[in-house]
């Protein structure tokens, strides 16, 4: 099969490799329809991430066609048309259980698993594409894949709807849900939300959907602020205000109560920890750039709470510990449960009352996946996300 | 790195290993949500060791407590021994020993209790390797010295993967992981 391929820093090819089996008995093989490139996969393209082998599949947000099913599923039929979770998750651990799926203790190689045991103190769950710290699973950018215990992750959509209604249900949309859950939003509350990409703005509409009174979104590329704004929220160009003095006056002294981290590691910045951040990052005294989430911290008001989205792998410094004890915040954060939020976001988009289509600004032939990075990487103004078609581009 | 006996903490049921001052001794427990007799069952049955433990190739029962054990050395070669149950507590503990003539000398504990969080059972296996002084055994021993720890760290996550699952976790290429 053709598959995008990750080579080396900003080195992707669409490569000739082999077609996926059935090997365990709760796997499945999908035919994939749509797959998109995530903002976390920018992190890969950029090698911030480690444990990346040359000849990696990339790609954990996919959907497709069930073609092969394991004789450990007898939920699954060859024929349905399923949504993947990027996250690997067995559905029978002590996580699974609880419904913290991206903790799942055991879809993690046993081989793999070593690395972030040594790294994080427990073995952390597989996820699709996405480096051997997460179980060297191949990706879905790509005309098929293997999706390990397929009957917990696929969700079944029905015939009828559009691939690009339902896509992100893989993880951008759960993933801003999630980002929105842990701000334990009350009425009457302001959310502020840093970075405007896909999670952001999901986790614009997804505040807003739980119930807060307002949303500030801040970033600095004008298209991605003007889609904030057509969804309700007001912004701030991080290039043109100072952010935290602007929170102040829009909050009328008090500050956000609860501030949203959708940028992750690799935040950009002017000021001197910015800077200060790039250069140690260049001689690897340090691995995750977080002039954002230092901002998030200081903005955020006292008693407020903090949810992290935004992917970070490793190790900073210059962390505001004494503003997040002095104020007293509360943090919350992880890679999303996916499995726990899929069927009520998937009701939701079919009574209509979700819509994630306005994101997509490019669809591109598998092929072309490699020009699909650069430009995402390079033009983050307009490029907001790009779905690659590997059966080719359906007009609808 | 590795622990030796005179100063391993933390090691349950010890007294049943036939382990000597001077043996290679790793211990790790792992909580599996699985009820304790099952999990019994399924170790006690020693030819479903090959499932978990990755080093073994095949273990062939010979009667209800004798069995031969043939382990991967390197170089793609083999080692085959003999091997006993000693303490055989069905539901809670089993221990075994090489018999007489194994190139390695070894023996095993593996316990298992409930969980007092009502999280499954708790498992905690103990494995005693002795280094073999002769010539013959040293390739063979490099195996079992190199990372006795991760190899039991390993083999402890399959054994609850493959209890929990009914399989075990593997992204190995080609075919469960295509790469280029």
């Amino acid at each position: 099969m053709r598959a995008l391929t990750w080579h080396g820093k900003h080195d992707v090819r669409v490569d000739t490799v082999p077609d996926p089996r059935i090997v365990n008995p709760r796997d499945a093989i999908i035919r994939i329809t749509s797959t998109a490139i995530c903002g976390s996969d920018l992190h890969l393209y950029d090698h911030t991430i480690p444990t990346l082998k040359s000849g990696d599949v990339l790609g954990h947000e996919f959907m497709g066609e069930v073609v092969a099913v394991g004789p450990g599923n007898t939920k699954l039929r060859v024929g349905q048309r399923v949504v993947v979770p990027f996250v690997i998750a067995c559905g029978g651990c002590f996580f699974c259980k609880n419904l913290q799926f991206a903790a799942c203790d055991n879809s993690n190689p046993a081989e793999s698993a070593d690395m972030s045991e040594f790294l994080y103190g427990y073995p952390m769950t597989g996820a699709f594409g996405y480096s051997h710290l997460t179980g060297g699973y191949a990706g879905g950018q790509a005309e098929f894949a293997r999706v390990p215990y397929s009957d917990i992750g696929p969700i079944v959509v029905p015939e009828g709807i559009e691939d690009e209604k339902v896509l992100f249900l893989s993880d951008i949309l759960p993933t801003g849900w999630m980002a929105a859950v842990n701000c334990d939003i009350k009425p009457e509350e302001i959310v502020a939300v840093w970075g405007c990409g896909p999670v952001g703005l999901f986790a614009i509409q997804s505040a807003f959907a739980l119930g807060a009174h307002r949303v500030i979104a801040i970033d600095h590329y004008p298209h991605r602020l003007a889609l904030a704004r057509s969804m309700g929220a007001e912004t701030i160009n991080f290039a043109e205000s100072n952010v935290r003095e602007a929170l102040v006056e829009m909050t009328g002294g008090i500050g956000p109560d609860a501030c949203i981290d959708a940028v992750g590691m690799e935040s950009h910045g002017f000021t001197a920890d910015s800077v200060l951040d790039k250069v140690k990052a260049s001689i690897k005294l340090v691995t995750d750039e977080t002039h954002g989430l230092r901002q998030v911290i200081i903005a955020c008001r006292k008693g407020g709470r903090i949810s992290i989205p935004g992917v970070y792998g490793g190790v900073t410094d210059k962390f505001p510990i004494g503003a997040m004890m002095e104020k007293g915040l509360t943090i919350r954060s992880g890679q999303t449960h996916v499995q726990k939020y899929m069927p009520d976001l998937l009701k939701l988009i079919l009574a209509g009352k979700l819509d994630t289509t306005f994101l997509i600004s490019h669809r591109l032939p598998l092929e072309e996946a490699p020009e699909g990075y650069k430009m995402f990487k390079e033009r983050q103004n307009e490029v907001t996300k790009v779905v690659l078609k590997p059966a080719g581009i359906v007009r609808h | 790195m590795n622990e030796r006996i005179s100063d391993t903490e933390d090691i349950v049921h010890a007294e049943h290993l036939a382990a000597r001052p001077g043996d290679v001794l790793v211990g790790r427990s792992v909580t599996i949500d699985r009820p304790r007799e099952e999990l019994y069952a399924f170790w006690r049955n020693f030819e479903n060791l090959p499932k978990f433990m990755h080093n073994i190739l095949r273990v062939t029962a010979l009667d209800a407590t004798h069995s031969r054990w043939l382990v991967a050395a390197p170089a793609g070669k083999s080692v085959e021994w003999p091997s006993a149950i000693t303490v055989d507590e069905p539901g809670h503990m089993i221990a075994w020993e090489s018999e007489e003539g194994a190139s390695i000398r070894n023996s095993g504990v593996v316990e298992f209790k409930d969980s007092p969080e009502r999280r499954g059972t708790v498992v905690t296996v103990t494995l005693s390797y002795d280094p073999p002084g002769g010539t013959v055994g040293q390739l063979i021993a490099k195996l079992f010295h190199k990372e006795p720890k991760i190899q039991a760290r390993r083999d402890l996550r399959r054994f609850k993967q493959l209890m929990e699952t009914g399989e075990v976790a593997t992204a190995a290429p080609p075919y469960a992981a295509p790469r280029a």
